[in-house]
């Protein structure tokens, strides 16, 4: 059973009347620990997917199945729940709190999980040595550099142990040098046997995963590097066979 | 996140906005200060209003006194003679309701003199010996005049300190007390003997300030004096009047004064104070009274009572009065304070939609959203609070140095855990709808937000 299963999933949304299908009945099954991009451009329905694979939003049809478990009919208490322990999210935008620090950043989602100070810190601290961040755990955002911020939302979305880690554009706000650092760290994780899905817009980005799911119009198809694939394992039978 | 979290992130959000949230707070501090303020300063008045009423003998007090005749037996206004001894010795047999009975026959117009110097009573009465305890008097000196003193109709008197004051002097001029015990006086040009002297009445708050001022006699009082006034010793009416009073037998009285008080068969009265047994039975005393009476005047409605219960209503009815506009006043006060509050929630969270949108991407659900609000809202009602009860403290120095009234206000607790509560009650009700807002908000949008 695949980590992620979706059935003909599709989200409308209805506009002054008009009807949007930003997802038009896509089939999808995310195995654990593959390293994926979903690529496409902007309007193609990518945020939308991204959204309904982080359990940030809901499907209007189609089945979801998250680590076993139905979700696509789950209220937004039980959504709110999955995104703190089974999903981490790295943002374009970073997303840190200001006003926090970047240990009590690391540890916002272990607050909503009701785990103890004490074994909030270890673990924020822990997440941190992970992304080589534990000298900057008393900085603000405000006093690192566009990396460290990264760097320091990647070790937030480490921090729960979660399944999935979804980044949204995670280099668009970095310089490529930069972006490049930040990459090499979702590869090693990525080799660490974490599952990662990586959304973007841009085709270079995307050419680091092993798998790549294309999406436009609100429907998706699959590239699969070989050289990269490695031991991957395709889902056969429902995908739609690629153009060229 | 658990409350002390929560109460935590509210304070950092407090003080991140320390400003802001100041002047947040400002509603809640001034409504919880005037709402303490204002009780205090009515709970001195009730105080003050009790005082009084125990000094004029309570509440088992009834007066009975003449009144004009009704419209319907105006043309028996000859036969009416008003409440005369003959009424006493009847309510004496007749009425089992009443336990004492204190006549009295008051000399219009006395004058005091002695010394060289004249004074005008406020009362001058001549009494039954039992009139000590039922005006609440207490003799500090010499001793109150008895039975026979009475039935011989000797020339005795038993005054006040308004009088000894007025003519031998006040301890404040002299700077050592006169008890003038066995000096004689004229009282309406006739020479009697002071055999007794009451003791000294006044309210607590001008007994505390006589001895502060014992304490601190090289003090000199600067600005306007408020203790003069016809030679009243300050303070107040009611303390004064019980000091001015002159005691003499009702038998002399009415033997010496007799032509004065306008001849009849009938000693006749001009008050009758009358003790009943029990406030409870009050109305039905009363009409045991009333029917004794109706006997003794043959049916001519020529008298009329008055009971301490009208005063104390009275003092009821002021009592609430102010407790009341001084409650709307306050409470008007704190929910402007707590319109602030909703005000600058709604502000702070439409400044916070972002961190909103990434609390709940990592996991923050609705509750924990509202809760996390609310909170906030609440720990800046409970700070105004406690901020408010230390000003509520200062306020009443500062109403008390601005209007020195007799009655000090007290601070009670009762008014206190009432301010604090409302605070904290009206806290959770300003924060109620931005909290609502703030967990709708549906994380996509709010992480969208710019």
């Amino acid at each position: 059973m695949a980590l992620l299963e979706l059935r003909e999933v599709s989200k409308v949304y209805h506009l002054g009347g008009e009807e949007i299908r930003a997802l038009d009945g896509v089939s999808l099954d995310i195995e654990a620990g593959q390293f994926i991009s979903i690529i496409g451009p902007s309007g193609s329905g990518k945020s939308t997917l991204m959204h309904i694979l982080g359990c940030l939003d809901t499907p209007t049809h189609g089945t979801i199945r998250l680590d076993g478990m139905m979700i696509q009919d789950a209220s937004p208490r039980q959504l709110a729940a999955i995104r703190n322990r089974k999903i981490g999210f790295v943002f374009q935008f970073f997303n840190l709190l200001p006003k926090l620090n970047v240990l009590q950043n690391v540890e916002l989602p272990m607050v909503y999980s009701g785990i103890s100070a004490r074994a909030r810190r270890e673990r924020a601290i822990a997440a941190l040595r992970l992304v080589e961040m534990e000298n900057r755990s008393k900085h603000r955002p405000s006093q690192l550099s566009g990396g460290q911020q990264q760097r320091a939302a990647i070790a937030r979305a480490l921090v729960n142990d979660p399944k999935i880690i979804f980044a949204d554009e995670p280099t668009g706000n970095l310089d490529s040098h930069t972006g490049e650092v930040i990459l090499e760290l979702f590869r090693r994780l990525s080799s660490e046997g974490r599952t990662i899905i990586l959304v973007t817009h841009d085709p270079e980005i995307a050419a680091v995963t092993p798998r790549r799911i294309e999406i436009r119009d609100g429907r998706v198809s699959e590239k699969v590097d070989p050289r990269l694939a490695g031991l991957d394992r395709l889902p056969t039978g429902t995908l739609p066979v690629p153009a060229s | 996140m658990s409350f002390w979290e929560s109460f935590q992130l509210g304070l950092r959000e407090i003080w991140a906005h320390k400003f802001r949230s100041l002047l947040t707070m400002l509603g809640i501090i001034l409504g919880v200060s005037s709402l303490v303020a204002m009780s205090a300063l009515v709970k001195g008045m009730e105080r003050g209003a009790k005082e009084a009423l125990i000094a004029v003998g309570g509440l088992q007090k009834v007066r009975v006194e003449a009144a004009e005749v009704p419209v319907e037996q105006q043309h028996l206004r000859d036969q009416a003679l008003g409440v005369t001894m003959k009424d006493v010795h009847a309510l004496r047999s007749s009425a089992p309701l009443v336990t004492d009975l204190s006549p009295e026959m008051r000399l219009p117009n006395a004058t005091l003199t002695a010394n060289g110097k004249r004074f005008r009573p406020f009362m001058c009465a001549g009494v039954w010996p039992i009139a000590l305890a039922m005006s609440e008097h207490v003799l500090a000196h010499g001793r109150m005049f008895n039975e026979i003193d009475d039935e011989q109709a000797r020339s005795v008197c038993v005054i006040g300190t308004a009088t000894r004051d007025e003519l031998f002097g006040s301890p404040e001029e002299l700077g050592y007390e006169v008890i003038p015990v066995g000096e004689t006086i004229l009282i309406n040009r006739q020479p009697f003997t002071i055999i007794g002297m009451f003791q000294h009445y006044e309210s607590e708050q001008q007994r505390k300030e006589r001895e502060l001022a014992r304490l601190e006699p090289q003090r000199v009082p600067t600005g306007p004096d408020r203790r003069r006034g016809g030679g009243r010793r300050g303070g107040n009416f009611v303390f004064w009047l019980k000091n001015a009073t002159v005691f003499l037998p009702l038998n002399t009285v009415w033997i010496k004064f007799r032509s004065g008080l306008g001849a009849s068969p009938d000693p006749r009265l001009s008050t009758l104070e009358l003790k009943i047994a029990d406030v409870e039975r009050m109305n039905l005393a009363l009409q045991q009274i009333r029917n004794v009476l109706m006997s003794t005047h043959q049916g001519i409605q020529d008298f009329s009572f008055r009971t301490q219960e009208e005063w104390a209503e009275n003092i009821n009815t002021f009592i609430r009065n102010a407790r009341l506009s001084g409650g709307i006043i306050a409470g008007i006060s704190l929910l402007v304070g707590g319109i602030g509050i909703m005000n600058i929630m709604l502000a702070s969270i439409s400044g916070r939609i972002r961190e909103i949108g990434i609390r709940k991407a990592v996991g923050a659900n609705t509750g924990d959203v509202f809760f996390q609000i609310l909170v906030e809202s609440v720990v800046i009602a409970i700070l105004g609070g406690l901020v408010g009860l230390a000003a509520s403290y200062g306020l009443v120095q500062v109403i008390r140095q601005l209007s020195p009234t007799e009655n000090t206000p007290v601070i009670t607790l009762t008014a206190m855990v009432l301010a604090f509560g409302s605070s904290v009650v009206i806290g959770i009700l300003a924060g109620l709808f931005p909290a609502f807002k703030a967990a709708r908000l549906h994380p996509i949008e709010a992480l969208r937000y710019e």
